[in-house]
């Protein structure tokens, strides 16, 4: 494991530069789209994108087991946070079948210095784009969206996440 | 530590990335007269040994050229049929050119989606539940060790049947795939792999797996 931290350590970068970026693409798309309807659709298409590409990564660096059970995905999630956005939300209201929880942050790295328009804009759509993504990847569907958001004036930003199925046709040979 | 090829297979089945390392190269170039002691076949588009092997000449070896002249199917150069020149006698003495057939890149594409379904085979034919699939195969010439993702993508590299560490070493593999494959905005996913950086970052670790093995990766 050694190996692989002095590796994550080498390409930190300061999350500033991921901040602006982000920022720059947001107001951009907002510039250059009618709706914020569709900006919001956009950010979590591309969020999905990265998502899909992201989980090898993920799994690559940490080695990790299929998960079978929802809370073991809410853990792991929670680990993606901490590895790709420095991070560490805590999961919280689990729905009493276990399959649906919450995601509560007081502060992103996305939406440090946002102030934005209200509009109805998610500001942040990027991240449940990324999680459906990467959990599609790995044969499980979910739902994603925010019930809470600082952006938006409440306490802290929550996210939930909730299990629709298991994509039984696409799980790997040797793992059903 | 002899590696002679590393394959991805894509979720679907597909091969996506092939490289072969350093396949020793058998070829033999000897003179014979009339007549030919060798038997000859035409099978599979090749001219084929199929009885009659002899210095360093095998069963199962293609004939590449006919006095200098190369074979492709089963004419030379200049449209000549190879059968009709072994059969006259005045062609002798006659140079031929003998050497071990070489996959195709179609013919890889075949055995990587047979591989496919024997990986699914191997699972369901388990006793236990919850079987993993085909991790190593051994032969007497090469060790094959396999390693799938969760995601269904699997890595394989074909080694010598001496080979320690596999699953560290496709491990790593896996790293250079998630970095230099996936996070290229320009490759598609499930599409065969054309990083020029994938490549050389491959070429690297197998040369450091040759010359150092795979302990201290």
């Amino acid at each position: 494991m050694s190996r692989l931290t002095s590796r994550l350590d080498a390409k930190k970068v300061n999350s500033e530069l991921l901040t602006l970026t982000y920022g720059a693409l947001v107001s951009q798309m907002l510039k250059e789209t009618e709706s914020t309807d569709d900006v919001n659709k956009h950010l979590e298409r591309i969020g999905y994108n990265m998502g899909v590409r992201l989980i090898e990564d993920f799994l690559a660096r940490t080695s990790s087991n299929r998960c079978l059970e929802m809370r073991e995905t809410a853990d792991k999630i929670q680990q993606a946070f901490r590895l790709y956005l420095n991070m560490q939300p805590t999961v919280t209201s689990w729905s009493s079948s276990g399959d649906e929880f919450s995601l509560v942050w007081d502060q992103c790295p996305l939406s440090e210095w946002v102030e934005i328009p209200n509009n109805g804009l998610k500001y942040c759509a990027l991240i449940p784009g990324a999680i459906r993504g990467a959990l599609q990847m790995v044969q499980l569907e979910v739902q994603c969206w925010f019930v809470q958001d600082q952006l938006k004036g409440d306490a802290v930003t929550e996210l939930r996440v909730k299990y629709i199925k298991r994509l039984e046709d696409a799980v790997p040979a040797g793992e059903d | 530590m002899v590696i002679y090829g590393v394959y991805i297979v894509s979720k679907s089945g597909g091969l996506i990335y092939n490289y072969d390392h350093n396949i020793p190269k058998v070829e033999t170039e000897k003179t014979f007269g009339f007549p030919l002691d060798i038997k000859l076949q035409y099978e599979n588009k090749k001219v084929v040994v199929v009885f009659g092997q002899r210095d360093g000449i095998n069963v199962g070896h293609m004939l590449l050229s006919v006095n200098g002249s190369t074979v492709t199917g089963c004419t030379t150069e200049d449209g000549r049929d190879v059968f009709d020149i072994i059969a006259s006698k005045e062609n002798y003495p006659l140079s031929l050119k003998f050497g071990r057939p070489r996959a195709t890149t179609n013919e890889k594409i075949v055995l990587a989606s047979m591989f496919y379904p024997l990986f699914a085979l191997a699972s369901q034919l388990s006793p236990v539940p919850k079987c993993s699939g085909i991790e190593i195969l051994t032969a007497d010439t090469f060790k094959l060790a396999c390693f799938q993702t969760l995601t269904g993508v699997k890595f394989i590299v074909v080694t010598d049947p001496n080979m320690q560490g596999t699953d560290v070493f496709l491990k790593r593999i896996y790293e250079l795939y998630s970095d230099y494959a996936l996070k290229n905005p320009f490759y598609s996913l499930e599409m065969p792999i054309r990083c020029e950086l994938f490549d050389t970052s491959l070429h690297t670790l197998l040369e450091l797996v040759e010359k150092s093995g795979t302990a201290n990766l």
